[in-house]
């Protein structure tokens, strides 16, 4: 027998209402019942971070929460940062750094990315040590990591002292 | 969706968790969800319930009373990371939890369900045995029980908690004066398990001595262990990076096991290194604590 819950969460600003089988993922959810697929799943068991989100505010790896456990949450995916028209300056920062390169790991960056950069708000800009273990969630394939520690520092270490 | 199919609860208060552990036999405690959901996406587990413990606000919290301080099961590592109450009191386990998986998984993962797991590696458990910790387990009706970390384990993986029983604080009396610690692991990945954690605490008298001794490793057994030879020859000595040599050579003895991974004398080989590593850690951030009621 299928154990259903309603869910009420809101996903990038959006009220969000669905009944959902308790043992989907929040990974899931987000994907098959919302189309919302830029949020990745690598493994599947909290190792990648390709399938990190915010869940109020804090990065979580949605393949290890439950979307029953959301309920009531807001929630952030890549969708919600830029558009493709529009991206946003982390965004632009990866793109101009090269800190990409297939993709598969860039939603979960961004997302790890997003709530380092929202929470050091006006503290004084960090190190390349601090972005390294800040990242260290996140396995990227492709990269090396250079390009993406070097995008970051883009960010946060405006060259000219704006932000 | 990998998981087997559950029922699933959220209770909202501690009462109505541990009834509804009493009543469905078949049942996980959901705590962080990092250990327990990549088992259940493995089909490692397949239970019958899962109790959510997410929203029962009375399971977290931190704080210090007459020298000792009590942290909720359900307090999240990155709280502990963070919290001013435990660097004051506790930076031993503030150091530890540093350690502990990556921030998306610290946000989640609570002191309690790493204790509740119980990997053989795990920086908490590790950091616990060294402070001497105490965990409370109840169960429905009322019952409390208070177990020491020594009695902790039932075998790998596996707690000592009974059928019905769920972990609900955890105690670590504090040591007062002058005191140092220290926590130094290797793994081969940044945020993995250890292969080898080691954790010691000193305490100094008035005129340097070493007064007290804790030295806890993890990652040798189904629990980490406090060599006493090791404790014994630092007590009533000074420090000295002749003395930790001696005492790492001890720490050298313990018992070990080989797996597919490591074999039993790399282990004792990093039990030495990283218990020398610790002992001067600890002996060169001295600090004094006097621990007063604190919020
Ligand atoms: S898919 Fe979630 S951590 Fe890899
Ligand atoms: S860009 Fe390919 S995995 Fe990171």
């Amino acid at each position: 027998m299928k154990d259903i819950t309603t869910v009420r969460l809101t996903v990038n600003g959006e009220a969000v209402e669905r009944a959902v089988e308790s043992r989907v993922s929040l990974a899931d959810f987000l994907r098959d019942d919302l189309r919302l697929t830029g949020t990745h799943l690598g493994c599947e068991h909290g190792v990648c971070g390709a399938c990190t989100v915010l869940v109020d505010g804090k990065s979580a790896r949605a393949c290890l929460m439950l979307a029953v456990q959301a309920d009531g949450a807001a929630v952030r995916t890549v969708e919600g940062l830029g558009t493709p028209e529009n991206l946003n300056p982390l965004q632009r920062a990866m793109m101009e750094h090269h800190g990409l390169q297939c993709g598969f790991c860039t939603p979960g960056m961004l997302m790890t990315l997003t709530e380092f950069i929202e929470q050091r708000r006006d503290s004084p800009p960090p190190s390349e040590a601090e972005i390294r273990e800040v990242l260290s969630g996140n396995i990227c394939r492709c990269t090396g990591y250079q390009t993406i520690v070097d995008a970051v520092m883009a960010v946060l270490n405006p060259p000219d002292g704006a932000a | 969706m990998k998981p087997a199919p559950f029922k699933y609860h959220a209770p909202r208060t501690t009462g109505d968790a541990l009834r509804l552990l009493a009543d469905n036999g078949d049942a996980c405690v959901l705590a962080g969800g990092q250990s327990l959901m990549p088992m259940l996406n493995f089909r490692l587990l397949a239970p019958a319930h899962v109790i959510d413990l997410n929203r029962v606000p009375a399971l977290a919290g931190i704080r210090v009373e007459q020298n000792v301080l009590h942290v909720g099961a359900m307090t999240r590592q990155g709280d502990l990371e963070t919290s001013s109450v435990v660097r004051d009191a506790a930076p031993l386990l503030q150091a530890a939890v540093r350690q502990v998986g990556h921030r998306q998984t610290r946000n989640r993962g609570t002191l309690g369900g790493s204790l509740c797991h119980l990997d053989p590696a795990a920086e908490l458990v590790t950091a616990a045995m060294a402070m001497d910790a105490t965990l409370i387990a109840e169960s429905a009706g009322g019952g409390t029980r208070r177990i020491p970390i020594a009695a902790w384990s039932a075998g790998y993986l596996t707690n000592a908690l009974r059928p019905g029983e769920m972990l609900t604080a955890i105690e670590f009396p504090l040591w007062r004066g002058a005191q140092g610690h220290g926590f130094v692991e290797f793994a081969r990945r940044k945020g993995d398990f250890a292969i080898i954690g080691v954790a010691t605490l000193l305490a100094f008298d008035a005129a340097g001595t070493i007064a007290r001794a804790a030295v806890a490793i993890g990652g040798c057994g189904p629990l980490p262990q406090r060599p006493a030879a090791v404790e014994q020859a630092l007590i009533g000595q000074r420090p000295s990076a002749p003395l930790f040599k001696e005492a790492a050579r001890l720490a050298a003895t313990i018992e070990a096991h080989s797996d597919a991974h490591v074999r039993a004398d790399y282990r004792r080989h990093l039990a030495r290194v990283l218990t020398e590593r610790a002992l001067a850690e600890a002996a060169n951030r001295v600090h004094d604590a006097g621990h007063g009621a604190s919020q």
